[in-house]
């Protein structure tokens, strides 16, 4: 196992940007379709790279199949579909809207929300009658006090 | 004899630790007081111990001790002095020694500096260190310990990854090291809290300078990791979202919030349990980044030690510390009486939103972070969580952070008028709009991406010089502007270099321009407005590398601005190529170029990058360290109030103790 994560330490983390002359297509419109699609694919053998950014071999594969396939006509959607149907949901970096994940996607909202609620109830407890409000009336014990320190 | 003698300051240090954690914790249950003193010489032991031991480690890599496991693995005798040094750290067991040792350090710096503090107090706070240090001590001896010796030592070691040989990165992790362990100080000075039951200003006013000073580390630390990224791993992207990146951001933005919470907690004895609340998460989440690093439960780019039974230990000192703490907090917080009165519109609640915003965005980032965890788990879902996601969560809340913060910087304490602080900031919103929509018509894209950028940072920026000036008075006395306290300067420094920042990531990513092809020697091709020639390539041997170097001329108008040497380095021991990109560092903009492999018939790939205003990211990272390191040195800081006299009657009531 050890000797494996050195391996895809080795294709994957040498440092060389990815994108090869040879795999550029003509067509700047499709070549740029495929390179944003290409920035939300991971590359199944590295440790948190784009297949825009590997230099792992299969990551090559990978993004002359998204020109392939673009290429035919697929839409972007299509394209994506395409490559997560044979290597997975673990593929794709920003994870579906979907199942679970809706836990994942509302969690960012929800936690605004309720933390401006918990926030909002604070001040209001804290704050909510503001400080000139406050009842002037001293207590007994003040009032004597207050009277000590005043007489000359 | 150099590294046993290492190995058994290491094991005294334990010794000491256990005594730290122990001794003075009886000592403040009984008031003993010897036994509460005994802190402070176990603190500073601890620390001479510890120096000693990690300097042994130091030695036995400067002379390329290979009869050291640790040694043989990390390093080789061809290797420059610096990297025998940084090669220190640079591994999993070097790099704990020196968490352990900064620990210690600041452990240590509360026994020698803590004069001001209460006795019970410090020797509560030292126990709640030691018993810290116990756990991470414990976890280098008994799992990772770096002195132990081979057999058969080889003739030469199996070299440093090539990667970790940079300045950027040798500086790196000690940065990153001093703000996790800084965050443990006010670890312990929460939990000596919750002990004490005692919560007041003076508590704050010793927690703040060492959060800031924590804040401050880390800051530097992460630039230099992202700064290192960007020209290191050859396409100068600068942040990845990388759960180990995370593990360092979501400490800092959780400081980032402390710090400001304990300004309310000095200033107006207000938001006191949730101060606390912050001081212990924190600290967790510092805990959680070393498991995150250490374990390889989540992949990673840069995690250097993948060990799940380390992991596993380090996951049970997380839990013991933290649930421990939450736990004290759970049982106490209700003790922890807020005092402060303040009305809706007030500086109190603008940093009750600030705490809101960045405590939502450091969980947005701990959700993205160990989703795909969760996901397999819970789920059975094999899944990643990537850059879109943290982009399209965590930007939405710095926006809003952003757009409120010269606005809440600018109200007074208690009590404001929402209309006076517009009135104030009319001129910054006309400059910052008009910057916003002069980005807007000129480009030609569909993106919002700069205008919002932009219109942020000059928002930022000039919202900060408002509140400088309208310190000034009616009568404009400029001479004024140089005795405002530093703290002040501080803050607006810092939040300029927040929107520095923001404003130059909108603009990288939103106009950068790359090439990508393969020219010959002497052919010329253009990027944006710059001319770039490919001049040749040579072969050269470095001390411990083989490097292909490219000569590429940069030019403009046919005239001739800078050349660039991008190189491809070949480290034979560690058998691993890397790239060294030639950077042409401009103010308003970098050109980066990347040599790639050679083509038949003798041409080269090259790609080449136009990046605006690259340098303004980390010159706004700069900012703020330096914001922070003036507000630091404010004289109101280093002269706490004394906790030995008793306190005004208002203040004592407010912390009831037990």
């Amino acid at each position: 196992m050890k000797y494996l994560m050195f391996l895809v330490f080795l294709v994957c983390a040498s440092a060389s940007a990815a994108v090869e002359p040879h795999e550029i297509l003509q067509d700047q419109r499709l070549e740029q379709r495929a390179r944003d699609i290409s920035k939300g694919l991971r590359c199944p053998v590295c440790q948190n790279e784009t297949i825009d950014e590997s230099s792992a071999e299969i990551a090559a594969d990978l993004r002359v199949l998204v020109r392939e396939r673009l290429s035919v006509g697929d839409s972007d959607q299509e394209v994506v579909d395409f490559v997560v149907a044979r290597y997975g949901e673990f593929v794709l970096l920003k994870p579906s809207v979907s199942g679970s994940n809706l836990l994942l996607w509302g969690m960012a909202p929800l936690m605004l929300i309720i933390g401006l609620g918990f926030g909002v109830v604070f001040v209001r407890r804290c704050g909510g009658q503001t400080p000139n409000v406050q009842d002037p009336s001293l207590s007994d014990a003040e009032r004597s006090e207050l009277e000590k320190l005043l007489k000359p | 004899m150099i590294n046993e003698l290492g190995h058994f300051a290491l094991i005294l240090g334990f010794m000491v630790a256990i005594l730290q954690a122990t001794v003075p914790l009886v000592g403040a249950r009984l008031n003993h007081h010897g036994m509460m003193s005994f802190g402070r010489t176990a603190a500073t032991a601890q620390f001479v111990l510890i120096a000693a031991s990690f300097l042994a480690l130091v030695h036995a890599f400067v002379t390329s001790d290979f009869s050291l496991r640790l040694v043989t693995l990390n390093s080789h005798s061809l290797k420059p002095m610096i990297y025998k040094i940084s090669g220190t750290w640079g591994n999993h067991e070097g790099s704990m020694l020196l968490w352990v040792l900064i620990l210690a350090l600041f452990g240590a710096c509360a026994a020698w500096f803590g004069g001001n503090l209460t006795h019970r107090f410090r020797a509560t706070a030292l126990a709640v260190q030691g018993a810290i240090g116990v756990a991470f001590i414990g976890f280098i001896i008994f799992t990772s310990n770096p002195f132990i010796r081979l057999a058969l030592p080889p003739f030469d070691g199996q070299d440093l990854n090539p990667l970790l040989q940079d300045p950027g990165l040798a500086f790196h992790p000690p940065f990153l090291y001093l703000g996790y362990v800084g965050l443990s100080m006010a670890f312990s000075f929460a939990v000596a809290a919750l002990i004490e039951g005692r919560v007041d200003a003076a508590w704050a006013r010793w927690v703040r300078p060492w959060t800031l000073a924590a804040w401050v580390f880390l800051t530097i630390g992460i630039a230099l990791g992202s700064w290192w990224a960007y020209y290191e791993l050859g396409w100068g992207g600068f942040w990845f979202w990388d759960p180990v990146e995370n593990a360092s951001f979501m400490p800092w933005l959780l400081a980032a919030a402390l710090l400001h919470s304990a300004i309310v907690v000095e200033k107006r004895e207000s938001l006191k349990s949730w101060t606390i609340l912050l001081a212990i998460l924190a600290f967790g989440f510092s805990l959680l980044g070393t498991f995150i690093v250490r374990s390889g439960v989540l992949t990673s780019v840069h995690a250097f030690a993948n060990d799940p039974e380390r992991g596993v230990v380090i996951l049970g000192i997380l839990i013991f510390f933290v649930g421990g703490a939450l736990t004290l907090f759970s049982l106490r917080a209700a003790s922890m009486q807020s005092q402060g009165i303040f009305g809706m519109v007030s500086r109190e609640t603008a940093l009750v939103l600030n705490n809101v915003l960045l405590a939502v965005s450091a969980f947005v980032v701990f959700v993205g972070t160990i989703w795909p965890l969760v996901a397999e788990i819970f789920f059975d879902r094999t899944l990643s969580v990537g850059p879109p996601f943290f982009n399209m969560a965590f930007t939405p809340l710095m926006i809003l952070l952003g757009l409120a913060l010269p606005l809440g910087a600018m109200l007074p304490w208690k009590r404001g008028r929402l209309e006076k602080g517009i009135r104030q900031l009319t001129l910054p919103l006309i400059f910052a709009l008009s910057c916003g929509g002069l980005v807007w018509a000129m480009q030609t894209g569909r993106s919002l991406q700069a205008p919002i950028g932009l219109f942020l940072g000059a928002w930022l920026v000039s919202g900060a010089i408002a509140d400088l000036l309208q310190r000034l008075g009616r009568e404009k006395d400029f001479g004024r502007l140089m005795r405002l306290p530093r703290a002040d300067w501080g803050k607006a420094i810092a939040h300029s270099g927040f929107g520095i920042t923001m404003l130059a990531i909108a603009a990288l990513i939103a106009w950068e321009k790359e090439d990508i092809r393969v020219v010959d020697i002497g052919e010329t091709w253009t990027l944006g407005p710059y001319d770039l020639t490919l001049r040749d390539v040579r072969l050269e041997m470095g001390p411990n590398y083989r490097a292909r170097i490219a000569e590429v001329e940069l030019g403009q108008n046919g005239q001739m601005i800078a050349m660039m040497y991008p190189e491809k380095r070949f480290y034979p021991v560690a058998k691993m190529p890397t790239t060294e990109a030639g950077i042409d560092y401009r103010f308003l903009r970098d050109v980066y170029v990347v040599l790639g492999d050679t083509q038949d018939g003798g041409s080269w790939t090259m790609r080449s990058y136009l990046k605006p205003f690259a340098n303004w990211i980390w010159a706004g990272a700069a900012l703020m360290a330096f914001g922070g390191l003036l507000s630091l040195s404010d004289r109101r800081l280093r002269t706490a109030p004394s906790g030995h006299k008793p306190r005004a009657p208002q203040a004592a009531k407010a912390t009831p103790a037990e």
